[in-house]
C-alpha cells in the first residue's frame, strides 16, 4: 500500500509539471503565405518557400550559425503552416482570417503582392497578431499609417530605382535621355515614376523619351522593343519580372537593345542564372538589396547560401534571402523578448516591442529597422554590371549604396523625399 | 398548388442568423458576410440567367459598388453600412441604366462577351489611376453602424447581422418582384422572344428593368465586400472575378432567390478546403468540382431540396 | 515619332500570332458552337511540350535546323494526347445542353489542366532560345528584326491559305460547311457529325498549340502562359465574327495594327484598346464583322 501511495503522489506531481513541461517544449505555429500557383510562384513563391523549409530546418534542429544557435524560436521548435497566396484579395484575406482564428497560429510571415500587404495590415492589427512582410515592393505601408503588430524585415522598392539612378549617375556621368519598359500595374508604374523622378533630380537636363507600359504578362514585346529602339534612348529601365523579364531579354538581345545603351533591368537577378547566356555584357542588374551576387561574404550567407544550393540545385534569389531575412529577425525579437521578461514564452506583443528599432545579421548583411515607427527595415544596397568570365555570368563594377543615402529618413514619404533632392 | 413558403424561410434564416450568430466562431461570421455579399451579386446574376442571358461582365457592377463605398470613405470618412450599400447600389443602378440601352440588344454569348468587354475596359480605366492604386487599391476606414463602432469582440457579429438584414429585405423584394407580371417575363424571353412580343409585352424593356436590378444587387454586394474586408483593388472588375459569380450561379441553380446565398457558402467552404488539402493544386480540386457540378446537378444544389416525389 | 515602316512590321508580326492563336478558337465554334475555353490550355500545352522536346532535341546535339520539327512534333502529340479524350470522354455528352453549360465545363477542364501542366513539368521556366536566333535577321527602318518572326506569318498564311482551301476546294470542307449550317439535317442525311467534331476539336486544338509551340522560342515558358491568350483571342474572334475564318483574319490584322499603333504614338491607351475595339465593333456590327446571320426558328 505504501509503494503504491509513493506511485500515486508521483504520478499527480509528474502529471501537474507536465503541462508546464509540454508548454515550454510546445512548438511555435508560424503561418507562412507566398505564392505557390501562378506566375508569382515561380520567381518568388517557391524559392521563398524552400528558403524557409531550409531555415526552419536547420534551426529546429539547432544549427544556425551564432547568434540564432538555439533551437527553434527560443528553444521552441517551429511548426510551419504553409498557404498560397493566390486569388482575389477577398479571398486572401478570408485565408488569413482562416490561418490566425481557425489555425491558431502564433505569428504569421510572409506576402510578395503588395496589394495583399495592403490589404493585410489592418486586418493583423484588427486581430493583434503580429505579422511580418518578408516582401511586397510598396513604401505606402508604413507610410499611409501606423501600426503595433505589423513589421516588414525588408527595404521597400524605392531603393530600387533611386538605387539604379545613383548608378547611372556614378558610372554614365550625365545622360541625354532614358526610357521605361515597366509592367502597367502598380508596381512598375511606381517603379518608373521613382526612377524618373530620381533621374530628373540628378540630371535635370534629362530628356525622356518614352515609356512604355504594356499590360503585365503580355508577353510578345516587337512593338515595344521597336519603340525603344526608334528613341535612341541611353538609358532604359525596367522593372520587369519573371516570365516577362525572361521574354523581354529573349527577344530584345537579339535585337541589339543592349548595344551602344546602358539597360538596367532593377529585378534582373532572378534571370540571372538560367538566361546568363542570353544577358549580354554591360547590363545593369539588380537584386532589390544586397542580395544574390551582391550578398556579403559572411558566416550567414555562407551557411545559407551553400546549404540551400546543396539542398535545391539551385542558388537562391532575393526572394529566398529575404525570406530568410525575414525569419532570422523575428527569432532574434523572439529571444531577445524572451530575455526580457525571465525566459518565459513571449507574447505577441512583446515580440513586436522587440523587433522595433532592432538591429540584426543575416545573410544579405545588416538590417535595422530604422523607419515607419522602427516597424520598416532599411538596408544598403547595391548595383553592378555583367559581364561574361569564362562561361560565368559575374558582376563586375559593383557599387554600393549605404542604407540612408537610398531610403527616405523617418517620417518623410518617400515620393516627397525623392522630389527634395534626398535630404537625409 | 404549394404555396411558396419563401417569406418563413427568410425570416427564419434572420432568425436562425441573430441568434446562432451569438455562438459562431469569428473566423464563420466572416465568411458568412462575405457570402452575403457574393449572393447578392448571384441573385442578380440569377435574374439575367432566368432570361437566357449570361452576363460575364457582373464584376462590373460589383467593382463599382465597392469603389463608391470607398470613395465615402476616402474622400469625405463616411463609413456606415447602410449609407455605403445605398450608395453603391445606387451608382451601380444609375450605370445600368445608362449601358442597358446598348446590352439590352444583345443576347446569348455576345451579350457575355460584350459585358466582360465594359468590364474589362473599367478595370483598366482603374488600373491606370495612380490617385486610386493602380492595382494595389486601397484600404477602407472600419466600419460603423449608424454611427456607432461596435467593439472589436462585437464587430464581426454586428456586421454579419446588419449585412444579414439588408440582404434579406432584398431577397424579398427580389421574390416579389419575380412574382410581377414583369418579373415572370425571364423564361418566356428564355423560350420565345418573338411570342413575348406577339403577347403585347416589351422583351427589351423587360431586359432592361432586369439587368438596372441585377446590377444594383451586384452594386450592394460590391459595398459589402468592401467594407468588410477593408480594402478594394481593380481586380474586382477583372473577368476571373465574374467567372467566379457564374460559377457559383451555375453551383446553386436559380430554383429559388435562396440558392445563390447557398451556393456561395459552399463555394467558399470548397475554396478553403481546396486550399488546405491541395495547396498547390487548388485549381485542379475547384475544376473536378465545378465539373461534378454540372454533371450530377444540372439544375444546381438547389434542386436537391426540390425533388419533386413521383407517385 | 517613330517610322511608319516598324509600326507595320510591327503590327503585321502580331497580328500573324493572334491569327494563329485564334483560328482554332472560331473554327471550333463554327462547327460547333462551343466557345472552348481549354483553347488557352493547348496554348501552354503546346509551348511546354514544344520548348521541353526541343530542349532535349538541342541537348543531345541532334541538327539545329530540325528543331523546326521538333516543336511542329511537340504540339501535335500534346494534342493528341488530350484532345480526343476529352472530345469522346466528356464534351461528347454534353452537346445538347445550353451553350453556356458548355462554356462552363471547358473552363473547368481549363482549370484542372492548368494544375496538370504544373505537376507534370513544375514550375520552372523552360527556354528554348536557339530556334529564335538560328535563323539571323533582317532590318526595316533602321532597325533589327529577327527573321524567326517571318516563319511566324509565313506560318499564319499557310494555315489560313490551307483552312480557306480545304473548306471551299474539298468534299471534306463541302461535307464540314453542311454540319455547321445544320447538324440535325446533315445526319439524316447520313453525314457522319461525331467523327466531324470528333477531328474539329482536335484539329482547333492542335492549332492553339501550334501558336503555342512556335511562340515558345521567343518567351520563357511558364505557368500561366495560357490564361491571357484566351481573352485574347476570344476579343480577336468576335471582332471578327464567330466562326468565319475571314473574319479571324480581318480581326487579327485590326487588333495587331491598332496595337502596333497605340504602343508607338499613345503608349497610354494600350491597357484597354483590344476592349474598346471589340466594344466598338459589337456596338455597331451585334455579329462582328463577318458574323454569320442566323435563321430565328420559331
Amino acid at each position: 500500500m505504501e509503494g503504491l501511495k509513493k506511485v500515486a503522489v508521483a504520478g499527480v506531481i509528474a502529471a501537474a509539471l507536465a503541462p508546464l513541461g509540454a508548454f515550454a517544449q510546445q512548438p511555435v505555429k508560424v503561418g507562412f503565405v507566398m505564392f505557390l500557383s501562378g506566375p508569382a510562384a515561380s520567381p518568388f513563391g517557391v524559392p521563398a518557400k524552400n528558403a524557409a523549409d531550409f531555415v526552419v530546418d536547420e534551426l529546429n534542429a539547432g544549427k544556425g550559425p551564432a547568434p540564432y544557435g538555439k533551437v527553434g524560436f527560443g528553444g521552441s521548435k517551429i511548426e510551419m503552416v504553409a498557404i498560397d497566396e493566390a486569388g482575389p484579395t477577398t479571398s486572401v484575406v478570408t485565408e488569413y482570417r482562416n490561418l490566425v482564428q481557425r489555425s491558431n497560429v502564433d505569428l504569421v510571415i510572409g506576402y510578395i503582392s503588395s496589394g495583399s500587404c495592403l490589404a493585410i495590415a489592418p486586418v493583423a492589427e484588427e486581430l493583434k497578431k503580429f505579422t511580418n512582410f518578408f516582401d511586397c515592393g510598396t513604401p505606402r505601408i508604413f507610410e499611409d499609417a501606423s501600426y503595433k503588430y505589423v513589421f516588414r524585415t525588408s527595404p521597400t522598392a524605392t531603393m530600387d530605382s533611386v538605387g539604379a539612378a545613383f548608378f547611372v549617375r556614378d558610372t554614365k556621368g550625365k545622360v541625354k535621355s532614358i526610357a521605361g519598359v515597366n509592367q502597367n500595374y502598380a508596381w512598375g508604374q511606381d517603379s518608373w515614376g521613382d526612377f524618373e523622378a530620381s533621374m530628373k533630380q540628378l540630371d535635370p537636363g534629362v530628356e525622356v523619351k518614352t515609356s512604355q507600359m504594356p499590360k503585365l504578362f503580355a508577353g510578345q514585346y516587337n512593338a515595344e522593343i521597336s519603340s525603344l529602339l526608334g528613341t535612341g534612348a541611353d538609358v532604359i529601365h525596367s522593372s520587369f519580372w519573371d516570365g516577362d523579364l525572361e521574354a523581354f531579354i529573349l527577344q530584345a538581345s537579339p535585337r541589339g537593345l543592349f548595344d551602344k545603351r546602358t539597360v538596367i533591368l532593377t529585378t534582373g537577378e532572378t534571370a540571372m542564372h538560367k538566361l546568363a547566356a542570353q544577358i549580354p555584357d554591360g547590363t545593369v542588374l539588380g537584386a532589390r538589396g544586397p542580395f544574390g551576387p551582391y550578398a556579403p561574404d559572411n558566416a550567414y550567407n555562407r551557411w545559407f547560401a551553400k546549404g540551400f544550393e546543396a539542398r535545391f540545385q539551385a542558388p537562391p534569389n532575393y526572394a529566398s534571402y529575404q525570406m530568410a531575412q525575414a525569419i532570422l529577425g523575428v527569432k532574434a525579437a523572439w529571444e531577445k523578448a524572451m530575455a526580457a521578461n525571465g525566459g518565459k514564452r513571449p507574447t505577441n506583443e512583446e515580440v513586436g516591442a522587440a523587433l522595433e528599432h532592432l538591429a540584426f545579421d543575416g545573410p544579405g548583411g545588416h538590417v535595422r529597422m530604422a523607419i515607419g515607427k522602427g516597424h520598416q527595415a532599411i538596408m544598403e544596397t547595391a548595383y553592378g554590371m555583367t559581364r561574361n568570365v569564362g562561361g560565368k555570368l559575374t558582376m563586375v563594377d559593383v557599387k554600393r549604396y549605404p542604407a540612408e543615402t537610398v531610403n527616405p529618413p523617418e517620417g518623410v514619404k518617400s515620393a516627397d523625399w525623392i522630389k527634395g533632392g534626398f535630404k537625409k | 398548388m404549394r404555396p411558396d413558403r419563401t417569406p418563413l424561410l427568410l425570416g427564419a434564416i434572420l432568425a436562425a442568423v441573430v441568434a446562432g450568430g451569438l455562438a459562431l466562431p469569428q473566423w464563420l461570421l466572416f465568411i458568412l458576410t462575405i457570402a452575403c455579399a457574393q449572393g447578392l451579386v448571384v441573385l442578380g446574376l440569377n435574374l439575367l440567367i432566368r432570361a437566357g442571358l449570361v452576363s460575364f461582365g457582373q464584376a462590373l457592377f460589383y467593382c463599382i459598388g465597392a469603389y463608391t463605398a470607398g470613395g465615402l470613405s476616402r474622400a469625405f470618412g463616411i463609413s456606415d453600412l447602410f449609407v455605403q450599400m445605398a450608395a453603391g447600389t445606387a451608382t451601380a443602378a444609375l450605370a445600368a441604366f445608362v449601358l442597358g440601352f446598348l446590352l439590352a440588344r444583345y443576347r446569348g454569348i455576345f451579350f457575355g462577351l460584350l459585358s466582360l468587354a465594359l468590364s474589362m475596359i473599367f478595370y483598366g480605366l482603374i488600373v491606370k489611376s495612380e490617385t486610386l492604386g493602380s492595382t494595389d487599391g486601397f484600404n477602407l476606414a472600419k466600419a460603423t453602424l449608424l454611427g456607432v463602432r461596435p467593439g472589436e469582440a462585437w464587430v464581426r457579429y454586428a456586421v454579419l447581422v446588419a449585412a444579414a438584414s439588408v440582404t434579406l429585405a432584398a431577397v424579398f423584394l427580389a421574390w416579389r418582384f419575380l412574382r410581377t407580371p414583369l418579373g415572370q417575363l425571364g423564361p418566356a424571353i428564355k423560350d420565345n422572344e418573338i411570342r413575348v412580343e406577339y403577347m403585347g409585352a416589351s422583351v427589351r424593356y423587360a431586359i432592361h428593368v432586369n439587368y438596372v436590378i441585377a446590377a444594383a444587387l451586384a452594386g450592394a454586394g460590391g459595398a459589402l465586400a468592401a467594407t468588410t474586408v477593408g480594402h478594394i483593388d481593380p481586380e474586382m472588375a477583372y473577368w476571373t472575378t465574374s467567372g467566379e459569380f457564374v460559377f457559383i450561379a451555375v453551383l446553386s441553380g436559380t430554383g429559388s432567390v435562396v440558392a445563390p446565398f447557398l451556393g456561395a457558402l459552399i463555394f467558399g467552404a470548397i475554396h478553403t478546403v481546396a486550399f488546405d488539402l491541395s495547396p498547390n493544386t487548388w485549381q485542379m480540386s475547384m475544376g473536378l468540382v465545378l465539373l461534378a457540378a454540372i454533371v450530377f446537378l444540372p439544375d444546381g444544389l438547389w434542386s436537391l431540396f426540390t425533388r419533386r416525389k413521383t407517385a | 515619332m517613330s517610322q511608319i515602316g516598324p509600326v507595320l512590321v510591327d503590327g503585321v508580326i502580331y497580328s500573324a500570332w493572334l491569327f494563329i492563336a485564334a483560328v482554332g478558337l472560331t473554327l471550333v465554334y463554327g462547327v460547333m458552337k462551343i466557345l472552348n475555353v481549354t483553347h488557352g490550355s493547348f496554348y501552354a500545352l503546346g509551348a511546354y511540350a514544344g520548348a521541353s522536346l526541343t530542349g532535349a532535341w538541342l541537348v543531345k546535339g541532334y541538327p539545329p535546323m530540325l528543331s523546326y520539327a521538333v516543336l511542329l512534333g511537340g504540339a501535335l502529340l500534346a494534342t493528341l494526347a488530350v484532345a480526343p479524350a476529352i472530345e469522346r470522354g466528356l464534351l461528347r455528352f454534353m452537346y445538347a445542353k445550353d451553350e453556356v453549360v458548355i462554356l462552363l465545363v471547358t473552363y473547368a477542364l481549363f482549370l484542372i489542366i492548368e494544375d496538370a501542366i504544373k505537376l507534370v513539368w513544375g514550375v520552372n521556366p523552360y527556354f528554348v532560345a536557339e530556334p529564335y536566333a538560328l535563323l539571323g535577321s533582317f532590318e526595316v527602318g533602321g532597325l533589327k528584326y529577327p527573321t524567326y518572326n517571318l516563319i511566324l506569318v509565313g506560318l499564319a498564311l499557310a494555315l489560313a491559305a490551307g483552312l480557306a482551301w480545304v473548306l471551299r476546294g474539298t468534299r471534306v470542307g463541302k461535307l464540314l460547311s453542311a454540319v455547321i449550317h445544320d447538324p440535325e439535317m446533315s445526319r439524316a442525311l447520313g453525314v457522319n457529325v461525331d467523327r466531324f467534331y470528333l477531328v474539329t476539336f482536335t484539329l482547333g486544338c492542335f492549332l492553339a498549340a501550334l501558336g503555342g509551340s512556335f511562340t515558345s522560342p521567343t518567351v520563357s515558358v511558364v505557368p500561366g502562359l495560357g490564361v491571357d491568350v484566351i481573352v485574347l483571342s476570344f476579343a480577336v474572334v468576335v471582332i471578327g465574327g464567330l466562326g468565319s475564318l475571314p473574319g479571324a483574319a480581318l480581326g487579327a490584322v485590326i487588333v495587331g495594327l491598332v496595337r502596333s499603333l497605340s504602343v508607338h504614338y499613345l503608349p497610354q491607351v494600350e491597357l484597354f484598346v483590344i476592349y474598346s475595339v471589340m466594344a466598338l465593333v459589337l456596338a455597331f456590327r451585334p455579329r462582328g464583322l463577318f458574323g454569320l446571320a442566323e435563321p430565328r426558328k420559331i
